[in-house]
């Protein structure tokens, strides 16, 4: 509709006295003595002055500069950007939840503690765990907190030990977490299918080692079909597997990790269970556990007694508290709700439907792009652009050039394992129309990258800025707006 | 209900494109023996209008929906201007993910880099990241890069910051050799500047101080900073009422070297405790080990402004075990809303809004002051909420406001032991003077 948004900083539009907001008089009579001795801050200096049409008008054009899932296929592997449900967010923002306190007594929010047991029975049963907290703000809380269960039940047995494997193709805030929790992290190389050398394992599964991070399917997408072997491995050596749940959109009904030597796992209800990405959070990490490390759980634990819920502080092996309150309980409504409306079968549709689109793509698209690894893809497929490299063109060229054509790129940062990869998601919510145009715009750019390699290098070429230079981002960083001498 | 979008043909042909015979051909590769072969046992599925009785059902289990509030504690009842939910509800913001493709995601970018710099105006500190989970978690990391930036193994944490955050702090430090050690209060409310002085030293990375502090006292951030500094530690100051900063001064004006903590208050509902908005701020020599994302503002090929996500050798997607913090998602949408707050209530509005709870509170404590037997247990200046001690235990007080619909305050008895029977009272604009007299009231009937 229209080819050219500008849109200066708000800052820049600020004008002395203006204002979008106003507070009834004060109703009380005032203190002029108001903290005295206190020291109290002059004017705002630069804070912005505008209307409230000013306001509206700055968001609604920014928002049009987003793509987003509500506008079309986002297929950014490892992510699962599939359809966020619109009820879910009229029933988070409920006012019976959103105008709850968290510091109220027990009994006077006896209605938000059945959000979170419910959800944590529905997470028990589909990850076939026998516990879950719901504390952790984000999958990469969720390792965090998971490592440090792991941790304190190792402590428990004795020794907590002192390294954690993990496979080279993982997402990098597994390694990130597990040093947190003051592990060092020793690295497992793939075999030629993508998935953990089961050689590299054992030798690798030494007394020191604590635990073997896992994502399963991993992040090529292909399910480690050695897992029970490979936690036999762990445990017969007094370790414990800590499975990434990123990927659970390929699991659900299916198989429940639980049922195949998973000691801890985290799942991301803004991946599996709908809840909205909101441009990078909030999430929700949710981590669950086999009997062993339930002692450890953080505080509190929300316990039932005759219909009645209640806070269990009372928890001596605990590792102690992740983050203040309950988590991120607004997301928690929505994965809830989504779980509700879906039921057994749905939930076994999530997989299945995601399976089967990317599949399709995979097939779809075999001739026209590389396909590293021959092994069976779950709900997402590893291209790279080794076909196109010949021509000149990076996998980040085919990523601008989609957007041309209206689609979201894949990832590309990783798997590490496959250089110059287009990691591709597409999630079970996808229409066959977009999943075609999908499929057509990745084999219109293979024939562009033979035929007019140079569009690809200069796309995009229909949005409102052309490609960025990041470089100089980073070596001369301008991160905030200030205002001009 | 299902949100799939597929019909039976195209299920057919998909399939036979894929070259299964059916959907159960496609998970061959996973061992026979460890897959489930039951259905799951989960509720029935429900239509829209079930799921909203249901829903509607759990929340009408909230028995504190009707009762006047007086809590606080971290998180705070505040007005949200209507432009506020309405503008961050647009699918444009709500459904991308992340801004790695910055030329289809300028809208996100642009309101991060206005939101950063609204953290620095804020705080009077030079950059700011572009959210963490929430205030604990900040002060835990917080913690994390002081002890990067001083080499040091050692934190100084007041007694008087939330209680909550103090745990997650130590749940955070316990495996990584670092030691926390607690600096009591006075009988102001403030840091005891005796006991700060003796345990200090040099092995100390850093002075954790809330402010206004958990018991609504504002800290002498100034002398807090400057004991810090005297021995080369980073003087930390935690924010858990965000609001507080439109009318004390800026922390980073104070000595303050790293500003986080909680903005709930700017434009997000109590919700139980979350989602809510972790920000952090700090001065520019400590870029580097600045946790999180942070956008930045660079050019396009033609020469145009655009914005970024930078700086992204601190992150673990590129150093993995090495990264200042294994944070990937925060909360952008929070911090979407924390920006069109703050923006809408602009330069006078901001300042008016702390100023009015600032008004309410002393007003509220005054008016409670008359009560037979309550006295205010800390002498130290307050923003908007102040400790009361009660002649009565204050199990029972509360036992008897609630009778009436009141949710008075927050017990401190069971995280404080030696306070006595002691509650925190918060008053926002929200409240009027007629619900703080109806307090007053109330509470001189229940202690009667």
């Amino acid at each position: 509709m229209i080819k050219e948004i500008r849109e200066p900083l708000i800052f820049e539009i600020s004008e002395a006295g203006k204002r979008a907001a106003e507070l009834p008089a004060l109703d009380v009579p005032a203190k002029k003595d108001l903290l005295a001795g206190v020291p109290l801050r002059g004017e705002l200096e630069g804070f912005p002055e505008v209307s409230e049409t000013e306001i509206t008008r700055h968001f609604t054009r920014l928002s049009q500069k987003n793509y987003c899932v509500d506008m079309g296929i986002y297929p950014l592997g490892s992510c699962t950007m599939k359809y966020n449900p619109k009820i879910n967010e009229r029933l988070s923002a409920h006012p019976a939840f959103a105008g709850s306190h968290p510091l109220a007594a027990d009994d006077l929010v006896q209605g938000n503690l059945e959000v979170l047991k419910k959800l944590e029975d529905c997470l028990c049963e589909i990850a076939g765990m026998d516990a879950f907290t719901l504390q952790p703000a984000a999958g990469a809380h969720g390792e965090l907190t998971g490592m440090m269960l792991i941790r304190a039940a190792l402590e428990a047995r004795g020794n907590a030990r002192k390294h954690v494997l993990i496979p080279d193709s993982a997402h990098g805030t597994n390694p990130s977490s597990a040093h947190i929790c003051g592990y060092t992290v020793k690295e497992i190389k793939s075999n030629e299918s993508g998935t953990i050398d089961l050689a590299s394992l054992e030798a690798a599964m030494t007394d020191d080692v604590a635990a073997l991070m896992v994502t399963n399917p991993n992040t090529l997408g292909v399910f480690e079909s050695d897992i029970c072997r490979i936690a036999e491995i762990v445990h017969a050596k007094g370790g414990l597997v800590y499975m990434d749940g990123a990927n659970m959109n390929a699991l659900t009904g299916i198989v429940r990790p639980g049922d195949m030597g998973v000691d801890v796992m985290h799942i991301n209800l803004h991946k599996t269970f709908s809840t909205p990405h909101g441009g990078g959070g909030p999430g929700s990490g949710p981590v669950g556990v086999k009997k062993e490390l339930v002692p450890f759980l953080p505080v509190p634990v929300i316990v039932e007694k005759g219909g009645r819920f209640a806070l269990d502080f009372d928890r001596p092996g605990t590792i102690g508290r992740v983050r203040a309150y309950f988590g991120n309980f607004s997301v928690v409504i929505r994965a809830l709700c989504y779980i509700l409306t879906l039921g057994p079968k749905g939930v076994r549709e999530i997989a299945e439907f995601a399976v089967l689109n990317a599949n399709y793509i995979r097939k779809s698209l075999e001739g026209d792009y590389h396909l590293k690894y021959a092994t069976a893809s779950m709900h997402e497929c590893v291209f790279s652009d080794k076909y196109q490299k010949e021509f000149g063109v990076t996998n980040l060229d085919i990523a601008k050039r989609l957007i041309d054509y209206g689609v979201h790129p894949p990832t590309m940062s990783f798997p590490l394992i496959v250089h110059g990869a287009l990691m591709i998601e597409p999630t079970e919510t996808e229409s066959r129309r977009d999943i075609d145009h999908f499929i057509d715009a990745m084999k219109a750019i293979a024939k562009e990258a033979r035929e007019n390699p140079d569009i690809l290098h200069a796309a995009p070429h229909i949005t409102y800025v052309s490609r960025l230079d990041e470089v100089a981002a980073a070596k001369f960083p301008v991160l905030r707006w200030e205002k001009k001498a | 209900m299902s949100y799939l979008s597929l019909s039976d043909k195209d299920k057919t042909e998909m399939l036979a494109r894929a070259g299964a015979g059916s959907v159960g051909d496609l998970f061959c590769c996973i061992p026979e023996a460890v897959r489930l072969k039951r259905p799951l046992d989960l509720p029935a599925a429900q239509s829209e209008i079930e799921l909203i009785r249901t829903i509607d059902g759990i929340g009408r289990k909230n028995a504190c929906l009707g009762h006047l509030s007086f809590l606080g504690g971290g998180a705070y009842e505040h007005f949200i201007p209507t432009v506020v939910d309405y503008l961050s509800s647009r699918g444009e913001f709500v459904s991308p993910y992340t801004p790695y493709q910055p030329e289809v995601s300028q809208g996100t970018l642009q309101i991060i880099f206005e939101y950063q710099t609204l953290v620095c105006q804020l705080t009077g500190l030079d950059i700011a990241n572009a959210s963490l989970y929430d205030g604990s978690t900040g002060a835990a990391e917080a913690v994390l890069m002081a002890q990067r930036v001083t080499n040091r193994n050692k934190v100084v944490v007041a007694r008087s910051l939330h209680p909550q955050y103090r745990a997650v702090v130590r749940t955070y430090i316990k495996n990584l050799g670092i030691e926390a050690v607690e600096v009591g209060y006075g009988p102001d409310g403030r840091i005891d500047p005796g006991e700060l002085g003796r345990v200090v030293d040099d092995r100390t990375a850093a002075v954790v101080c809330q402010s206004p502090n958990f018991f609504g006292v504002v800290e002498d951030l100034k002398a807090v900073s400057e004991a810090a500094h005297a021995i080369k530690a980073l003087s930390v100051a935690v924010v858990a009422e965000a609001l507080s900063l439109g009318l004390l001064e800026a922390p980073g004006k104070l000595g303050a070297d790293i500003v986080t903590g909680e903005a709930q208050s700017l434009g997000l509902p109590l919700s139980f405790g979350g989602a809510y908005l972790g920000f952090m701020s700090c001065r520019k020599e400590f870029l580097r080990q600045l946790p999180g994302r942070i956008a930045g503002q660079t050019v396009d090929k033609d020469g145009r402004r655009g914005f970024v996500l930078t700086l992204s050798t601190r992150e673990q997607h590129i150093r993995r075990e090495r990264a200042t913090s294994n944070i990937c998602s925060n909360q952008a949408l929070c911090a979407l809303r924390a920006t069109i707050f703050l923006e809408t209530l602009g330069k006078q509005g901001l300042r008016e809004m702390a100023w009015q709870n600032a008004q309410k509170a002393a007003y509220a404590a005054d008016r409670l002051g008359t009560v037979p037997g309550v006295k205010r247990r800390f002498t130290g200046p307050v923003f908007n909420e102040f400790v009361i001690e009660l002649p009565k235990p204050w199990a029972a007080v509360d036992a008897g406001l609630r009778a009436k619909g009141i949710i008075g305050g927050y017990g401190l008895g069971a995280e404080y032991p030696g306070i006595g029977e002691a509650a925190l009272v918060c008053v926002t604009e929200m409240r009027t003077k007629d619900e703080i007299d109806r307090l007053a009231r109330t509470l001189g009937e229940v202690l009667s």
